[in-house]
């Protein structure tokens, strides 16, 4: 009965956190491109700098008419946002934020993660096909496409780095990690951040939903609730990615002066903040370029990383 | 555990069988279905009770496997086949090929050769999987000593049908 509790309480914890997150990120969001691009963002609701601005829009979209389009498959419609969402909970449920600090402990975590979050574009494919509208259809085809080809870059960088510590589990890579693993393993890091960024759509890998082209792709046809449930899917799939690289990449609760999980929490929000950055920084990319990033740049880099952290395990 | 018999299920039998039975009844709809995206719900569906079965079975990485590469990649790259194709939403008139009586008859003669052979390699064996999950260590371990050679046997044969399908690619374009 106490470890039920126990388990309950850690999901409790693990699903307040994946709901709190994601708001977060998305007002440092409008703060951050706000004052990067000379404006002041949301000033007026929740009083001190807007900060309950994320609050009102999302009582605003509670309010909204939920529309389904004549023509598009009712069920599978609405199913799709919940298929996008909930992987990236369970996900979340096996990172570990410090010691002992985790939903639940799993032997092959970092397996885990990788396997669940894949099952996420289920959701948006779903979208795009049942909403009956070739905008939407073409955005699930160029999120598929995409995600195909930064699948592969993504997974590789985290075996390297699995390689390197002879573990999959979370806890135990961190504690095999050591801060010289930030110059070896860098290249495996910044594949893993970028393609990452890739399968979360977020610009500049953002084709999918792209505004100009296609309007918001597989999310076009959604309203009110439904539609906010996809975009706390991009704002959690971010809090998730930064998560991932600060603890495969960056050493999670390993810091300065004392090991604790706010050093995890302190480099996913720097990396959190690189992420808004590059949105505010760089153009969109188109298909080819999309496609000549991952397989001739990322995956060769990725496989000479773990050739090296091959060569560098065993040799040691 | 070695002194159970089949006719006092546990906990864990009981949702064994539930599981088992969901990947056979939507396996089930996937062949009836008469809207072809369904169908390929309705294998993820299934492809997922069978995901369920090895984690009750404490296989717990085969587990992980089965949702990265069936559900993950698998299903999703045959949905995106069938939306760069043809997939209509509502009822198709065709989807019912014309020889479902010989794949009906290759679909029950086959489960019956896998029945009888897993009855009479395991029919009485009782495995005990209340220990330890099988770990990612575990399963490496066997994979690269016991059954290195069929692992290398295989992977030439995933070698030679990725430069097959390059060839086959590449032949068509100069058509």
């Amino acid at each position: 009965m106490g470890e039920l509790l126990e388990a309950a309480f850690r999901l409790v914890i693990v699903f307040a956190a994946f709901l709190t997150l994601p708001l977060l990120v998305g007002q440092l969001e409008h703060k951050v491109m706000a004052h990067m691009q000379s404006r002041m963002g949301p000033m007026y609701a929740g009083g001190f700098h807007g900060w309950a601005q994320l609050v009102a829009d999302g009582v605003k979209f509670a309010q909204k008419e939920e529309v389904v389009p004549a023509a598009a498959d009712r069920t599978v419609f609405r199913l799709a946002p919940a298929l996008a969402l909930i992987p990236y909970f369970v996900a979340m449920v096996a990172i570990p934020v410090g010691p002992g600090l985790v939903g639940r402990d799993i032997d092959a975590g970092v397996f885990f993660v990788l396997a669940v979050m894949g099952v996420g574009v289920i959701g948006t494919l779903m979208a795009g096909w049942a909403s009956a509208n070739k905008y939407s259809l073409l955005g699930a085809v160029r999120q598929v496409s995409q995600l195909m080809a930064y699948e592969l870059p993504f997974v590789l960088a985290a075996a390297s780095v699995a390689m390197a510590a002879g573990s999959l589990g979370f806890t135990d890579i961190v504690d095999a990690w050591e801060p010289w693993w930030l110059i070896w393993q860098l290249p495996a890091a910044v594949v893993f951040f970028v393609a990452g960024l890739a399968e979360l759509n977020r610009p500049p890998f953002d084709m999918p939903v792209a505004d100009a082209e296609i309007i918001f792709g597989p999310y076009t046809e959604y309203t009110g609730l439904r539609f906010a449930l996809f975009l706390l899917a991009e704002y959690a799939g971010i809090v998730l990615l930064c998560l991932l690289t600060s603890v495969l990449f960056l050493g999670g609760w390993h810091g300065p002066f004392v090991d604790s999980w706010v050093w995890t929490f302190a480099k996913a929000g720097v990396l959190a903040f690189v992420v808004i950055w590059l949105r505010v920084s760089y153009p969109r990319l188109r298909a080819d370029q999309l496609q000549k990033l991952a397989w001739q740049i990322l995956i060769p880099v990725a496989l000479a990383q773990l050739l090296l952290t091959g060569v560098v395990t065993v040799a040691w | 555990m070695s002194d159970q018999s089949l006719l006092s299920p546990t906990g864990v039998d009981l949702v064994f069988a539930l599981l088992a039975l969901v990947a056979v009844a939507s396996a089930l709809m996937v062949v009836s279905t008469t809207q072809i995206v369904h169908a390929a719900l309705w294998l993820v569906v299934s492809l997922g009770a069978v995901a369920g079965c090895y984690l009750v079975l404490t296989a717990e990485f085969v587990a992980w496997m089965q949702v990265l590469i069936y559900l993950g990649a698998v299903v999703v790259l045959l949905m995106f086949g069938m939306m760069l194709t043809r997939a209509p939403i509502g009822p198709s008139d065709d989807l019912t090929g014309t020889n479902r009586l010989v794949a009906l008859f290759a679909a029950v003669a086959l489960t019956a050769v896998l029945g009888v052979l897993v009855v009479d390699a395991f029919g009485s064996t009782m495995i005990d999987v209340s220990g330890e999950p099988s770990s990612a260590s575990v399963m490496g371990e066997a994979l690269f000593r016991h059954w290195v050679l069929p692992f290398e046997a295989l992977s030439v044969l995933l070698l030679s049908a990725l430069v097959g399908a390059i060839a086959l690619s590449k032949s068509d374009e100069e058509a």
